[in-house]
């Protein structure tokens, strides 16, 4: 078996699960993103593959590299439609209020005087956040019009184009801490707890994690969000939860690249390992079903031994 | 910008040429922080160990 490791930096994580890939002796390739390459019409250079781990920073590069593996027919973790349903808030936001799963008011505008009149009807105070990104990045809380009209300028004038589209999410006024939990398939396996005397909770941003024990509501919550973004088979995801003050939980955000490095020790399980039986499980299916079909075309062999002859 | 590598362990921070010390071999696209100056680096090359800055955070980076 053969795995395929698409990486664009080594960061911790990656490290950790290369070293679980090389323990269990698995035939390992790292693939770097910026020097990817393919033929389209050829995709019998990635036969060799069972599986690629994509583990990339960039979304574009990641979602681009997977659309073509997948259309040679080799399994990516996870698979591309999972990146863009991930990595674009908005689809996100919309995947989950199609399924009915509790997650932030969400309004969308794409002009900044429709976005000022979405905010106002919204109510103060509201958050903007870009609807690509990560890390906590440039998102804004907004408490009143003089703010709003600020912000949405600042978007306007020196964003780029994706800063046109103007998400508006309402401000959940969660109890100093926010929730993630770690889903392997659609089995949530670990949990943390992250507070911050800041509003923007992110460990990316200095915010502090701690285990946090699953609930059997948000064991549920976080099934079905799983199902409703990758699938029945799931995927490789950390869902963000926001609480309200009454203690409901709220899905905010699905990462289809999780950074687990803060959460090993707080959790006591080893996050990377589990990554790796999901993806050597996935592999293993395509190898096993590649090896029937090889069988399959093989043509037959005799035994060889005087024909013919009464 | 890229430093000048010192031994199989060890390299100079492009940044501030401290030391920035390996505690087993860096694979190649590693990213590692400068002890002296936080630096964050990248490893571009293995034979010799080369450091360079890491690049900026692009719009697109995240989780």
């Amino acid at each position: 078996m053969r795995i395929g490791l698409l990486y664009s930096r080594v960061r911790v994580e990656e490290r950790l699960l290369i070293e679980e890939l090389e323990r269990r002796n698995i035939d390992l390739e790292l693939l770097d993103v910026n020097k990817f390459q393919a033929e389209i019409h050829d995709p019998t250079p990635w036969q060799r593959f069972d599986a690629v781990f994509e583990r990339c920073v960039s979304q574009t590069q990641a979602t681009t590299a997977v659309r073509v593996l997948e259309s040679f027919g080799i399994p990516c973790i996870n698979p591309s439609a999972v990146i863009e349903a991930c990595g674009d808030k908005l689809t996100t936001s919309l995947i989950l209020a199609r399924n009915g799963i509790a997650t932030p008011r969400v309004r969308v505008a794409l002009d900044p005087e429709t976005a000022l009149e979405a905010i106002e009807q919204m109510g103060y105070p509201v958050v903007l956040k870009p609807a690509v990104g990560s890390w906590g990045r440039l998102l804004a809380r907004v408490n009143d019009r003089d703010a709003a009209e600020a912000i949405v300028e600042h978007k306007s004038t020196l964003g780029s184009v994706q800063h046109g589209v103007f998400y508006i999410q309402e401000h959940v006024n969660k109890p100093g801490r926010d929730l993630r939990v770690f889903v392997v398939g659609t089995t949530p396996i670990a949990a943390i707890e992250r507070r911050s005397a800041h509003w923007i909770t992110n460990t990316a941003r200095g915010g502090q994690a701690a285990g946090f024990q699953i609930t059997p509501e948000i064991d549920d919550l976080c099934r079905r969000t799983a199902r409703a973004m990758a699938g029945q088979a799931g995927a490789l995801l950390a869902i963000d939860l926001l609480e309200t003050e009454e203690g409901r939980p709220l899905v905010s955000e699905v990462n289809h690249t999780m950074e687990f490095r803060n959460s090993i020790a707080t959790t006591g399980v080893d996050i990377p390992a589990r990554m790796v039986d999901y993806v050597l499980n996935i592999a293993e299916r395509r190898s096993v079903n590649r090896a029937s079909q090889a069988a399959a075309i093989a043509p037959t062999s005799f035994t060889s031994g005087p024909v013919g002859v009464a | 910008m890229s430093a000048t590598p010192t031994t199989a362990t060890a390299c100079t921070c492009p940044e501030c040429e401290a030391n920035v010390p390996f505690a087993r071999r860096p694979l190649q696209g590693e990213v590692v922080r400068c002890p002296d100056c936080s630096a964050e680096l990248e490893v571009t090359a293995l034979d010799p160990i080369t450091l360079e800055l890491a690049p900026e955070v692009q719009e697109d980076w995240g989780e």
